[in-house]
């Protein structure tokens, strides 16, 4: 078996490319922490410093016409999509420039192109839809594939059961990526599930399921280009379980009473740019230059996406009561 | 110079309160280092700076509530002077432009300006007393009429009279169609007859008249007013009002007596306990309100005040009529034009006067048993007219 | 004069939930909290912060997000001898339980002719202005409100935050209270010996004799500016703060309508199928011929709420928005 589709081809291009996108989001999101601070960005914001492997290692598996749904933590994901940098932080604004128009704001990050259907507030929300696009798929014949994105706390929820069981019944074309934090929100695993291993729950839907180490960018994009092959090839629905660690709050708004300081310090080296960065330095495969090109190419563009939603315009309030309903097509 | 100020850290903070400084003045500051602590509802939270260079002096004293924005301390970058000792202004938080937004959906209540618009209330007050509409100035939303556009005196807690008295037919007319149309769409009727044997009472009314003048002359219209407001002492739910989803019978017999105006129309004000007046009062009554009714002189307690209504038909008439009640009322005793018919009487066929007694009544307070023995209460009654 | 003022306690909407709170497990062993993050986390809207330790994980019930399990688990609960009160964290939230709460908690008693009653409040946040966009911004108590066998409680003020909730936990039914998200920072003063309040009444929070203006929870405050903006223009509203969304006070309604004459119905809820459109029906009904104009209403636009600050506050009630209202019943 060699099939290059399968396993992560470890060229320099590709693990600078890893660490880019892993960069990309990393920046963007320390930015945006800032300009929530500065209320440019309102409402609620949840960053995704610390989890950057899963978005990056799933997005390598998949097609551009390949289905993507993810959460309100869902930054990331856009730009490992390939959403631009500066229609989504136009969204953050909640600028009309924005990928969403500027209605949706940080939680609701939708963007046809490049098929990434939100951006859900509603812990759970995503995953019947996602098992809808990938039965639209199946009934039209098409060879495409779902990727649905949800905590660990979605778990607990009704429609994550309800979806697994009809995703593996119907031998559906989804990837369910579960990014387990540890912490649904404030609550942590043990205090909030029976059986902690969560990748058990697909399995007793008789679905192929694996944990990796969601902090180790390749091991989540081998883990997925596995699956991923698999599920083109008709073997039905798939779960990889991505153990991870968010470094910030659940929410910009978080005293974190529930877990201590020393606990966040501790896993701060294992950030998955920390140890990919440290992978590739030891083992000399990008230069020091390389890691500078980077950081200097991503801070140009996130003072771009910056300037982009600066210069973006409100949408008029005379347009409120639009995108409600479509006309019917004559 | 930049300045280090309150972080909004959510949606729902306003403010926090500077517990603890983590970085003191002269201390570098680079980008991401924590420099302070904020008491807020959801617990102490560090902040971060943004900025790199050195702390200057705090401008909020430990232990102070600020709102998010204020500015906390300077940071001065590298090279610039101190700054001078006068604090910046205080700028307020950057948000869009929002001044006062126009509301999306245009409140409108002012009607499209066809016709005349009167409202409930005046319509209301302006049938109680009477009134005509003609030449009110209105002043309410599209220059509708509304109450306080009708006289003052018309408005009073408790109005007697109107002061000047004259019934608008149009008017009337709308009130007639508006309460006739209520009582048909709420008002599950149903209807009974029965037909009353009149010859004792018209024999007994001749004898009585035989000596009086004509004005002091009892009609058959003032007996069969008895008859009904007495027949109701047995049967109260016969007599009062159904309003909110509840009957509400009531102890006085307010008699609404149905009365046809020249040039169409009709009104049924009350003869007020008419089951206390003697044949004579009671039949003063009711030429005062026809007197009245035909000046447009009626009160408006009296439109209001009938527990039930007596419509008769009279000598020009037909055999019976069915009557629609006048809500909130919940039933109305009909009487046809009383004839000569052959009947029945101890096995022979003899010529009586007939008459048809009809009962209309609301079904949701009485049934029909209830129905027919108050006709037959009445008929007994009329049988023995000394008694009345 | 000798008389003693009660002593008077500054504190903050939040403050005063979190005191009833800590009455009503005080007060009765088997009353207990809820709900997702109340515990360690201390509540998404901190009213809950500090009760873990006070009174520990069995009666401060850290819940998984499964909102239909644990509010189904609080209805069994209350049918089996507890006082549970459960806290969902938004309204959006609780569509995941709507099945519990219509189809059991509401029901149970009717099905059961009368011997299963289900003595169980159920407290969530509701309503927009923190620019939480469209799956956390929805006023939805009026769609509770449409639901025989509920109570439905809106506080609008510190007092009946701090005594509604002991009030809801005397009534052996279903009780739902709805705490709109921009009230919990409010300040005040209350009675430090504050306590239960009565519910099921309205209040006139303001007197007047022009107009009527009817609301309840987020929208009252507005309400009050814009019955203050109004009285400089000579015009004297009444505002009636609802405070029970079901069963509706209608004699309080309609006693003020008849004397004003006139009533705007300020609502967050959408307009169309609202409970606004609920009190005017009520008032056609009951005193259209007490009216000198056609009964208007305030309510948020018909759309999801949008995310951006300027089109959010375009979506809903404003002060202005209902002074015009109220203007446009007077004919100015």
């Amino acid at each position: 078996m060699t099939d290059p589709a399968i396993k992560p081809h470890l060229t320099r291009e590709h693990v600078a490319e890893l660490l880019r996108q892993m960069v990309r989001i990393r920046r963007f999101e320390e930015k945006c922490v800032e300009l929530y601070q500065r209320e440019k960005i309102r409402g609620f914001l949840h960053v995704y410093i610390g989890e950057e492997a899963i978005a990056v290692g799933i997005m390598q598996a998949l097609a551009p016409a390949d289905t993507v749904i993810a959460t309100y933590r869902e930054h990331g994901h856009a730009i490992a999509r390939g959403v631009p940098m500066t229609t989504l932080m136009a969204e953050m604004y909640g600028k009309q420039e924005g990928c969403s128009r500027g209605r949706g704001g940080s939680m609701h990050v939708f963007d046809a192109k490049t098929r990434f259907y939100g951006g859900n507030a509603i812990v759970g929300g995503g995953l019947p839809l996602a098992v809808g696009t990938a039965l639209a798929d199946a009934m039209q014949k098409r060879p495409s594939v779902t990727a649905c994105f949800f905590g660990e706390g979605a778990a607990a929820e009704g429609e994550f059961h309800e979806s697994m069981n009809l995703a593996a019944l119907w031998k559906l074309p989804v990837l369910f990526v579960c990014e387990n934090n540890l912490y649904a929100m404030g609550t942590a695993l043990a205090l909030s599930e029976s059986e902690t291993d969560i990748h058990h729950k697909a399995e007793s839907y008789r679905m192929p399921a694996e944990v990796v180490d969601g902090m180790d960018v390749v091991a989540v994009e081998a883990a997925a280009r596995k699956a991923v092959v698999a599920i083109r090839a008709g073997a039905g629905p798939h779960f990889v379980e991505c153990r991870t660690y968010r470094f910030r709050g659940h929410s910009m708004f978080d005293s974190e009473l529930y877990r201590d300081k020393a606990e966040v310090e501790r896993w701060k080296p294992h950030g998955p740019i920390e140890r990919f960065g440290a992978w590739l330095r030891q083992n000399d495969i990008l230069h020091e230059a390389a890691f500078q090109a980077i950081e200097t190419e991503v801070a140009a563009e996130v003072e771009a996406a910056v300037a982009f939603a600066e210069a973006g315009t409100w949408e008029p309030v005379a347009d409120l009561t639009k995108h409600v309903t479509l006309e019917p097509e004559s | 110079m930049g300045e280090f100020v309150m972080p909004s850290l959510g949606a729902d903070m306003d403010a926090g309160t500077l517990t603890e400084w983590l970085k003191h003045p002269g201390d570098a500051i680079k980008r991401g280092d924590v420099i302070a602590v904020v008491e807020t509802q959801k617990g102490a939270i560090e902040i971060e700076a943004f900025e790199e260079g050195v702390l200057d002096r705090p401008l909020v004293e430990l232990g102070t509530k600020v709102p998010v924005g204020t500015p906390l301390a300077f940071i001065r970058t590298a090279g610039a002077p101190a700054p001078s000792p006068v604090p910046s202004e205080i700028k307020l938080p950057e948000t869009p432009a929002t001044k006062p937004v126009a509301p999306p959906i245009a409140v409108s209540v002012a009607p499209p300006a066809i016709g005349r618009r009167v409202s409930p209330a005046a319509r209301k007050i302006a049938a109680e007393h009477g009134l005509s509409l003609e030449g009110l100035k209105g002043t309410g939303p599209g220059g509708a009429i509304i109450s306080t556009d009708l006289p003052q005196a018309a408005r009073a807690a408790e109005p007697r009279a109107a002061k000047k008295p004259g019934i608008d037919l149009g008017e009337m007319r709308k009130a007639i169609a508006a309460a006739m149309a209520r009582s048909k769409r709420e008002i599950p009727h149903y209807y009974l007859s029965h037909p009353i044997d009149l010859t004792t009472a018209q024999q007994w009314l001749a004898d009585i008249n035989a000596g009086r003048e004509p004005p002091e002359r009892i009609l058959l219209a003032a007996l069969l007013s008895k008859a009904v407001a007495l027949a109701l002492h047995a049967f109260p739910e016969m007599n009062g009002f159904y309003q909110d989803g509840a009957f509400r019978p009531s102890r006085p017999i307010h008699l609404g007596t149905a009365i046809a105006i020249r040039g169409g129309g009709l009104v049924a004000p009350a003869i007020r306990d008419a089951d206390t007046l003697t044949l004579d009062g009671l039949m003063a009554a009711l030429r005062d309100l026809v007197a009245r009714t035909r000046a447009g002189r009626l009160r408006s307690s009296e439109l209001f005040d009938p527990t039930i209504t007596v419509s008769s038909l009279g000598e020009r008439g037909v055999e019976r009529l069915y009557g629609v009640i006048y809500p909130p009322q919940v039933a109305i005793i009909g009487f046809g034009t009383p004839a000569p018919l052959p009947r029945v009487v101890d096995g022979k066929v003899e010529p009586r006067l007939m008459m048809t007694a009809t009962l209309a009544a609301d079904h949701r307070v009485s049934d029909g048993h209830r129905g027919a023995l108050f006709l037959l209460e009445i008929e007994r009654r009329l049988q023995q007219p000394d008694t009345l | 004069m000798n008389e003693i003022a009660p002593a008077r306690i500054k504190t903050t909407y939040r403050e005063a939930v979190r005191a009833a709170i800590r009455d009503a497990l005080t007060a009765d062993p088997k009353a207990f909290l809820m709900g997702e993050d109340v515990g360690h986390y201390g509540g998404c809207y901190a009213v809950s912060k500090g009760l873990l330790a006070e009174f520990g994980p069995e009666r401060i019930r850290d819940t998984p997000l499964s909102e239909s399990a644990f509010v189904g688990a609080g209805i069994g609960a209350a049918l089996n001898g507890m006082r549970p009160i459960v806290e969902v964290m938004t309204v959006n939230f609780s569509l995941l339980a709507l099945d519990q709460i219509l189809n059991n908690a509401a029901t149970l008693l009717h099905m059961s002719g009368g011997q299963f009653n289900v003595p169980l409040v159920i407290r969530m946040a509701t309503g927009a202005g923190r620019q939480l966009a469209a799956q956390h911004s929805h006023s939805l108590e009026g769609w509770y409100a449409h639901i025989p066998g509920l109570k439905v409680l809106a506080p609008a003020t510190i007092e009946d935050a701090r005594g509604m909730l002991l009030g809801a936990l005397k009534d052996p039914n279903p009780v739902l209270i709805f705490e709109h998200v921009m009230l919990y920072n409010m300040e005040g003063e209350i009675a430090a010996d504050a306590g239960a309040v009565e519910t099921g009444k309205a209040a006139i929070r303001r007197p007047g004799r022009d107009v009527t203006l009817i609301t309840y929870g987020g929208s009252l405050a507005k309400a009050m500016a814009a019955a203050e903006t109004l009285a400089k223009e000579r015009i004297e509203a009444e505002v009636i703060d609802l405070r029970t969304l079901r069963p509706l006070d209608t004699a309080t309604i309609i006693g003020s309508v008849a004397r004003t004459r006139r009533a705007v119905v300020v609502d967050e809820g959408w307009k169309t199928g609202s409970l606004a459109a609920e009190v005017t029906a009520t008032i056609m009904e009951q005193a259209f011929w007490e009216l000198d104009a056609p009964v208007a209403r305030v309510c948020s636009a018909e759309v999801p709420i949008p995310y951006p600050r300027h089109l959010e506050q375009a979506a809903l009630p404003q002060p202005e928005s209902i002074a015009a209202a109220a203007r446009a019943t007077l004919g100015r």
